[in-house]
């Protein structure tokens, strides 16, 4: 009998001091999956396959598809930021209020000040534009996180006076007139037929996705081999391989499966100069511009959760303010730069809002704080404080839109649609609870 | 009333030589009028262990956090290897080689060991992110001398007994290279064979010669493990004897009556007889 076949590994023999675990058992435990996570997406497929029955087909189709993932991104950007906020165990009620407020200084600043220095859809509008907002976002959070890191008065409190204050801020920059965008670049922010990057981009977006997931999976295994780590089972990794890229194909192929109507294709054909084939035009949408924002704020901020100190310190915070304050961390300075953070992407928010609806109102992110605190929360983000994922939050504010949008399919009225979404939101946390208490 | 001549000589002096790692000088703190900490002095040399005693409430905590900048104090003076330091936050007292482990263990509950171990100190790539994997590397080091049946690295250390979680703790001081290590009720959660553990470990960080000061209300914890007590009672202290030069007794008559014995050097805070 040889030495490589004991079945205990020999203590001490390798860089790290302690033996690696035994391999997990279960076929989920292997993949390395929070089941939580896959609960989530079991329970968004239940809701899909439901309201597509009872709306009589109308909702797994290409075209609602599409304008969920649209209606979903302004909510969904807003969501990654309040995930980081509640997991200090703060909230941020006036993130519809700056929605509102910021979109309303950025179509003012846009119309009144950019237009007549740089001209129609000059490049610098779009710029200008989005720094102001996001500058102005993040000024009103900085300022929030200030009274409530350094003048202790509570986060609740804080952005209730927010609420109102930007609410009439919102109402005071025009005097409650509608104020119309103008800049077509802008525009392209709140999707629609120009604002999609069409077929071909679609798919040069899925290739990168793609490639950017078997990437990511190798560089993590070389990472674990540098320091003789337990890894996982080479069957495992490409099962997340290739169902993560599984998922983007078929995203891809929903969005390229819905096409202009023949009248606008048409249309477009003749401004493009196209020859219109006898047969019609079949022009796909691809992806929205807006979703591509939202994924790209959602990939950023991921990163910004788990891979660098800040993101650390937010969830150490989180978990036990105490020991972060002993282990030297100045909590007071990242409590204000989570809520600058929320404030700068309730702005992005506000930009998708404008952006869709051409124009921006006074009245505009009213009850958004509500659908965003909702995402976060029913995204698996735990009110306790500590605990929550970016990924969650954004699957989140996907449930919630598909609730809304598959009872307008319904054709049931506003006020029972907010019955459905209240009792909803109540039940998920509830089951949330009960099984945080399980795996206890 | 007499000076009682002492049957020792230099009471409550260490036997160590040389610049003392700590020296507290008259160090005093008040909460809402509450004086905490009142007129207090200790010293610690490398290589010495010192049980600082008392009952709950009597200052102990209070003081030790002084000393690992939780607190400011509002008068006295703290001086590290003899020169005079100005500990304001934490992360001074890290720099002057103080390590701390709190009574509440401190730890981030909802994040792994490694996580813990290094919060406020991370390591990061050459890109600026953490660099989880090296972290996790020098855990599975630090805790394989530790407890080397520790397996739990991927979990909350929520998940964690009493014992593991204090070796965390411990693990964290240790690991940073305390050159100062003050320990609040190191034992208080754990089990019998865990505490001989944790006795073992301060045995062998003290000869390593790291300066190490005890904080109990239990005088069984650290009698034997300290080569010297101070006792305080209502934010005073009572007295600072050698281990060798008085009884469990006198030292438990310090703690409850405040009363300090022959062999020990009488504080401010000494009932008076």
């Amino acid at each position: 009998m040889t030495d490589t076949t004991t079945t205990t590994p020999a203590p001490a023999s390798r860089a790290s001091g302690s033996a690696p675990a035994a391999a997990p058992a279960s076929f989920i435990g292997a993949l390395e999956i929070d089941v939580r996570f896959l609960g989530m997406l079991g329970a968004l497929a239940v809701i899909w396959v439901v309201f597509d029955f009872l709306a009589g087909g109308t909702f797994l189709t290409a075209r609602n598809l599409w304008n969920l993932s649209v209606q979903s991104s302004s909510i969904a950007v807003m969501s990654t930021g309040m995930v980081l906020v509640i997991v200090m165990r703060h909230i941020d009620l006036s993130v519809g209020s700056i929605l509102g407020v910021t979109g309303m200084i950025m179509a003012v600043f846009q119309v009144n000040y950019l237009l007549p220095t740089f001209g129609f859809n000059h490049p610098a509008v779009i710029v200008l534009t989005l720094a102001a907002g996001i500058g102005i976002g993040a000024a009103i959070g900085a300022l929030h996180g200030f009274v409530i890191a350094y003048l202790g008065v509570p986060a609740f409190i804080v952005t209730l006076g927010g609420l109102l204050v930007w609410r009439g801020a919102a109402w005071a920059v025009a005097e409650g007139k509608t104020i119309p965008l103008v800049d077509d670049n802008f525009k392209l922010l709140g999707g629609g037929a120009n604002g999609s990057v069409g077929e071909m981009w679609s798919w040069v977006i899925a290739v990168i996705a793609c490639l950017a997931i078997a990437f990511a999976a190798v560089q993590a295994r070389r990472q674990r081999q540098r320091f003789h780590f337990p890894l996982k089972p080479v069957w495992a990794e490409f099962t997340l391989v290739i169902s993560g890229c599984l998922a983007v194909i078929a995203a891809t192929l929903v969005v390229n499966a819905y096409t202009l109507p023949p009248a606008l294709a048409r249309r477009y054909a003749e401004a493009a100069g196209l020859t219109v084939p006898p047969e019609g035009l079949s022009i796909s949408f691809g992806y929205a511009i807006p979703v591509l924002v939202a994924v790209a704020v959602g990939i950023v901020m991921t990163f910004v959760t788990t891979r660098t100190r800040f993101g650390r310190y937010v969830f150490a915070i989180g978990g036990n303010p105490e020991a972060a304050e002993l282990a030297g961390i100045n909590t007071r300075r990242v409590t204000l730069a989570v809520f600058a953070l929320m404030g700068a992407l309730a702005a992005i928010g506000a930009a998708i809002s404008t952006a869709r609806l051409n124009s921006a109102t006074n009245a505009q992110g009213t009850l958004d704080e509500l659908y965003v605190i909702a995402a976060a929360v029913i995204g698996g983000t735990s009110l306790a404080g500590g605990s929550g994922t970016i990924v969650g939050a954004m699957v989140g504010a996907l449930v919630m839109q598909s609730l809304q949008s598959g009872m307008v399919l319904m054709r049931v009225d506003t006020p029972y649609q907010n019955i459905v979404v209240g009792i909803v939101l109540v039940v998920a946390v509830w089951i949330d609870t009960v099984y945080r208490k399980r795996i206890k | 009333m007499n000076a009682v001549t002492s049957p020792v000589a230099n009471p409550g002096a260490s036997r160590m030589t040389g610049t003392p790692a700590v020296d507290m000088r008259d160090i005093c703190i008040s909460f809402g009028g509450i004086r905490a900490v009142d007129g207090v002095s200790v010293d610690l040399y490398p290589g010495e262990v010192v049980g600082l005693l008392g009952h709950n409430g009597a200052g102990k905590s209070t003081l030790i956090k002084i000393l690992a900048g939780a607190y400011r104090p509002d008068a006295g003076e703290i001086r590290i290897n003899g020169e005079k330091a100005d500990i304001g936050n934490p992360r001074d007292a890290k720099r002057y080689g103080i390590e701390t482990i709190y009574q509440t263990l401190a730890l981030a509950d909802n994040v792994d060991a490694a996580a813990n171990l290094f919060l406020g100190r991370e390591l990061m790539t050459p890109w600026g992110t953490l660099d989880d994997v090296a972290m996790e590397a020098a855990t599975r080091e630090v805790m394989g001398r530790l407890n080397p049946n520790f397996r739990k690295f991927k979990e909350p250390v929520r998940g964690l007994s009493g014992g593991q979680r204090q070796s965390v703790a411990i693990a964290r001081a240790i690991h940073f290279n305390a050159k100062i290590l003050i320990m609040d009720e190191p034992t208080a959660a754990l089990g019998p064979q865990e505490t001989a553990q944790v006795a073992e470990l301060i045995k062998q960080l003290k000869a390593e010669g790291i300066a190490i000061f005890l904080i109990s209300h239990d005088i069984h914890d650290v009698f034997d493990l300290a080569d010297r007590v101070s006792v305080m009672k209502n934010g005073k202290l009572v007295g600072t004897a050698r281990t060798s030069d008085v009884t469990k007794d006198e030292v438990l008559g310090m703690i409850i009556l405040g009363k300090s014995p022959p062999g020990a050097l009488a504080g401010p805070g000494a009932a008076a007889d």
